[in-house]
């Protein structure tokens, strides 16, 4: 008796659960709002509150867990996410580690991935994973142009001693050296180290033409603060990680002029009225902005963003071919994702192909400038 | 290298090392009164710098409520206990004290919040609000299980760092803060640009270490802490109490690392979870200290500063790692010169 109403039970739930998630798209999140990276993690995350309840036209549930920028942790939400919640797609996380952990996860599982920060992986181990933000190369020749306009013959750079320290070095030294342009010291710090004077003082004794700081947020103000404060005048330019109004408050004045690429969508009032970019733009930052407050504009939500767009242009493509919970729709969600044309985010127009899975080009980047206290567009 | 830079390097290396050095007194005060390798320090580093920084940006900061919250936490344990005790004649210091006082420093807190001007009135409400915690913490994790191994007393030490850093983060959200300078002045000596905030730094710092001095050598108080730290057992034959030195240790930890946090927030930019690395860097010059001598922790802390600002300048990529990579060759220096001492036998 006992055997047979367990049975019937657990056949019973089967069922429910079936039904539940027979037209229900399951969206797996791993993010890190705490730890190091939380000052990016927490505007990721922020962005997940303003999505719709449906993804093309389709019911959808995001199941968002925390993995305090650690890469172990984020693997293990990965693999958790993969097993036991059956998610049709994963997306994550804030930290290029982390990132990197959760995609060598999601290509094994055979599950679709929306990479939100750059994957350390050669492009032949990306057929499963999609990279939202735009590569560190892209936003780096942006700086290294206007570096030639000026007539800059070298540079110094100063990042943080880690990945990404590595990576914008990487992307200013590919463009810089066949443009002429000699990167002259490689220096390194932490955020939170308390002073970079050591640093500094090596960058002034090349006394290089412009100088590229490698940090993120406000981690970008110390290096920059100090140069200005030992009489270093020319040009110092950041990356796209530091643009944002917290980098300017704690840098106050040294940091004005100071020259970043970015994303479009940190001006989109700026941008000239024939960009498709400006309403996709405009509308996500006026929402973002009356939610978490005026000024509280950033890149990471953007690439939260852009995501949730790359899935809901994929998804009307695989609904057609399967349902969402099997791995013939993970499949097919995988190819249409693959085949997006023209999506319109809040960073840039991704035209995704075989060989380029972030699939953006020049539009996705703008050369911003701190003026009076704020982030400007250069015309 | 030219002198020139060898002097500024110098400088940085004085400025930092100042700080870690009151950070390094810190942790061997808290350490042979209690025994407590006291982990959480570098919190109130954090909490005071991020909370000057709050109430500059006219905000009453998060740490405030945090504090009447302990306070009031604090206030019903020892009220329970009073009354179990038949002694409610004492409930009314303990309400004084603990919640009296907590709300007395929120009133100071909105009040300085409102004036971004009077810089040197949001230092001294930061030091209100930042010093309390000492003292509760104490109360709260070490004092109910004072008596147990170093080890578990570690492991209390963890968790609170953890707690407090997770709600620092709550607090005061993941982006870093800088408070103004005291003043934009500065002064030329020869090659050398030395700006009136490092020279607060070593002045205060130096007046701390020597009003620690004074303390220990001169008051009651401080004979009584000393005489806790040699012998346990003895100072309470003696009449002193433990719970005493424990919580007056760590009053005086929490003050030390208000004053280095308000100190440094000009000069650098303070995350909520910059204040462990600090800690763990005046940690470093505790470790050569061993622990127990005032002296030798502040050079080694002097030393690490040395350290850190020359690699700085010749192998930044490594800088720390060769910082936290002395402490291997002190630690076996330390450990084939000491006599060891088991716990258990004390």
């Amino acid at each position: 008796m006992l055997k047979h109403s367990l049975l019937l039970a657990s056949a019973l739930l089967a069922s429910l659960g079936c039904g539940a998630s027979a037209q229900e798209i399951t969206v797996g999140v791993t993010l890190g709002a705490t730890g190091p990276g939380a000052s990016l993690g927490i505007h990721y995350k922020n962005a997940f509150q303003l999505f719709p309840k449906t993804l093309g036209g389709h019911p959808v549930k995001y199941i968002i867990l925390e993995d305090a920028t650690d890469p172990a942790n984020a693997a293990k939400n990965a693999r958790k996410l993969i097993a036991e919640d059956k998610v049709d797609v994963i997306m994550g996380s804030v930290s290029v580690p982390s990132t990197t952990q959760v995609a060598q996860i999601a290509s094994e599982a055979k599950t679709p991935m929306i990479a939100l920060s750059p994957v350390a992986l050669p492009p032949d181990k990306l057929a499963w994973i999609f990279v939202v933000p735009q590569p560190v190369p892209l936003m780096m020749s942006a700086v290294v142009e206007h570096m030639k306009t000026t007539g800059v013959k070298t540079v110094g750079y100063v990042g943080f001693s880690d990945s990404w320290g590595d990576l914008v070095l990487k992307a200013l030294e590919q463009h810089a050296n066949p443009a002429g342009i000699k990167v002259v010291t490689n220096e390194r710090y932490a955020r939170a180290d308390t002073s970079v004077t050591g640093q500094v003082i090596k960058v002034l004794a090349a006394n290089p033409d412009a100088v590229v700081v490698g940090g993120s947020g406000t981690g970008g103000a110390l290096p920059h603060v100090g140069l200005v404060e030992r009489g270093y005048k020319k040009q110092i330019y950041h990356n796209h990680g530091t643009v944002n109004r917290e980098f300017i408050k704690v840098g106050a004045k040294a940091v004005e002029g100071a020259i970043a690429p970015t994303g479009p969508l940190i001006v989109p009032e700026e941008l000239s009225a024939d960009n498709p970019i400006k309403k996709v733009a405009s509308e996500f930052i006026q929402r973002y902005e009356q939610t978490f407050g005026a000024g509280s504009r950033n890149a990471f939500a953007g690439y939260s963003y852009d995501g949730f767009l790359l899935l809901n242009a994929g998804v009307p493509g695989a609904m057609a071919k399967a349902k969402p919970g099997t791995p013939e729709f993970r499949s097919a969600l995988r190819d249409a994702i693959e085949s997006a044309k023209n999506v319109v985010g809040a960073h840039g127009i991704y035209n995704i192909t075989a060989k380029d899975h972030t699939g953006l080009d020049n539009r996705a980047r703008v050369l911003v400038q701190v003026k009076e206290g704020a982030w400007r567009l250069m015309k | 290298m030219t002198i020139d830079i060898a002097l500024w390097l110098t400088q940085d290396a004085i400025t930092n090392g100042a700080v870690y050095a009151l950070l390094a007194l810190a942790l061997v005060l808290v350490y042979t009164v209690t025994r407590v390798i006291f982990v959480p320090q570098g919190e109130f580093i954090s909490f005071a710098a991020l909370s000057l920084a709050t109430l500059q940006a006219g905000k009453v900061p998060g740490t405030v409520y945090l504090l009447m919250a302990g306070g009031a936490l604090v206030a019903l344990i020892d009220g329970v206990a009073a009354i179990r005790a038949a002694q409610p004649r004492r409930l009314i210091g303990i309400v004084i004290l603990n919640i009296g006082l907590p709300a007395a420093v929120a009133g100071a807190a909105s009040l300085a919040a409102l004036r971004p001007d009077n810089l040197w009135l949001q230092m001294l409400v930061t030091l209100a609000i930042v010093t309390p915690f000492g003292p509760i913490i104490y109360r709260l994790a070490f004092q109910p299980l004072a008596g147990m191994s170093v080890l578990v007393l570690l492991i209390i030490a963890v968790a609170v760092h953890y707690l407090l850093t997770g709600l620092g983060l709550v607090f005061f959200g993941g982006e870093g803060l800088r408070s103004p300078p005291l003043s934009d002045f500065s002064l030329h000596v020869g090659v050398l640009n030395i700006t009136a905030q490092s020279l607060w730094v070593i002045f205060s710092s130096i007046v701390l270490i020597f009003t620690l001095w004074l303390l220990f050598e001169h008051t009651l108080y401080g004979k009584a802490l000393r005489a806790t730290a040699i012998n346990r057992v003895g100072a309470r034959l003696v009449g002193i109490s433990a719970a005493f030195a424990g919580s007056l240790s760590f009053t005086l930890a929490a003050l030390i690392g208000a004053i280095a946090g308000i100190l440094i927030s000009p000069i650098t930019t303070i995350y909520y979870d910059t204040g462990f690395i600090i800690s763990l860097k005046g940690f470093v010059g505790a470790i050569i200290g061993g622990m127990v001598s005032y002296p030798v922790a502040a050079a080694g802390a002097l030393l690490v500063g040395f350290l850190e600002s020359f690699s700085s300048f010749w192998w930044s990529a490594f800088k720390e790692s060769i910082v936290f990579t002395l402490i291997i060759p002190v630690l076996l220096w330390r450990s084939l010169t000491a006599r060891h001492v088991d716990e258990e036998e004390e």
